[in-house]
């Protein structure tokens, strides 16, 4: 297409190719996202290993204490986030390159989608719970 | 052909696998299989909201041979995937594209993954001077 002599046939300006955000309706958004959640999950993954590396062997009580110190209950709270963020993310692209059938696709997705707020609902809750707690 | 009838692609049976598809898919497993250990993150934390009995019940299936197991796979695909993230986002800003690159930060890719992991979980046993 590119090397007909007149381009201008293409009555779709680059501006409304761009604003037509692609096959996916939705531009990049969804791979920006994806990045960002990466980009944060980096640190935060390593900061939640070696918490639980030092956290090995604790019982009830100094687990609890652990999860009630600030820094600690927010890194937990922003890891749950971005974690479920790009989770939910990246599976709605292995969903929609391996289901093609319609119903069971929207059935997944919305079972991802869905799942993926009620756990980190959870999970949060959880955190500020213990913290509040003790 | 019917819509559920086509190929999908690319076609793994004709390809022979390489340092690059395997490491592809392998990503893709580890995100997949991530994804349970943040469910599994959640019911941990749940567990501990619960009280102190069901936080023992949660630690007991946890420190089981089978719960080991699982933990260990955790630790390696979260080591993996990120490394190989670290991998895509070189991509992303148009670095490690070629193919000498690409193998070379493959095989980076998994000497780290697995000494990070074995690392780690030295460090964890060491902690409780179970080593
Ligand atoms: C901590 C928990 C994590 C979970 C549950 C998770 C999960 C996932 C899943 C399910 C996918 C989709 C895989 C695919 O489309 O083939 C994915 C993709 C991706 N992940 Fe993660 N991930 C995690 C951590 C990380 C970290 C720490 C990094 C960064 C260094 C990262 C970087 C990426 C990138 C760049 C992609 C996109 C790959 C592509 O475009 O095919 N992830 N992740």
């Amino acid at each position: 297409m590119s090397n007909t002599p007149n381009r201008n046939r293409q009555l779709r300006s680059k501006l409304g190719r761009v604003r037509g955000l692609g096959s996916s309706h939705e531009g990049v958004h969804h791979w920006w996202a994806q990045r960002m959640s990466a980009m944060a999950l980096l640190p935060l993954s390593l900061w939640f290993i070696f918490s639980l590396i030092s956290l090995t062997g604790s019982d009830y009580v100094a687990f609890q204490s652990w999860v009630s110190e600030f820094g600690n209950s927010v890194f937990l709270v922003l890891f749950l986030v971005s974690m479920f963020h790009h989770a939910q993310l990246g599976l709605q692209v292995v969903i929609e390159d391996y289901v093609h059938s319609e119903l069971w696709k929207m059935g997944l997705l919305l079972i991802v989608k869905y799942g993926s707020v009620l756990f980190a609902a959870s999970g949060i809750f959880a955190v500020l719970k213990i913290s509040l707690a003790g | 052909m019917a819509e559920d009838d086509r190929p999908l692609s690319p076609h793994l049976q004709v390809y022979r696998p390489q340092i690059t598809s395997v490491l592809s898919i392998t990503h893709r497993a580890t995100g997949v299989f991530l994804s349970l250990a943040a469910v599994m993150l959640t019911y941990w934390l749940a567990s501990a909201a619960y009280g102190p009995d069901s936080f023992a019940r949660a630690q007991a299936a946890l420190e089981s041979w089978f719960g080991r197991l699982i933990l260990f796979g955790f630790t390696f695909s979260l080591f993996f995937h990120m490394c190989n993230g670290i991998r895509h986002l070189g991509w992303d800003l148009g670095w490690g594209f070629d193919l000498v690159k690409l193998r070379m930060t493959g095989v980076l890719v998994i000497i780290s993954a697995f000494g990070l992991t074995v690392l780690s979980w030295v460090m964890a046993y060491s902690h409780v001077g179970k080593l």
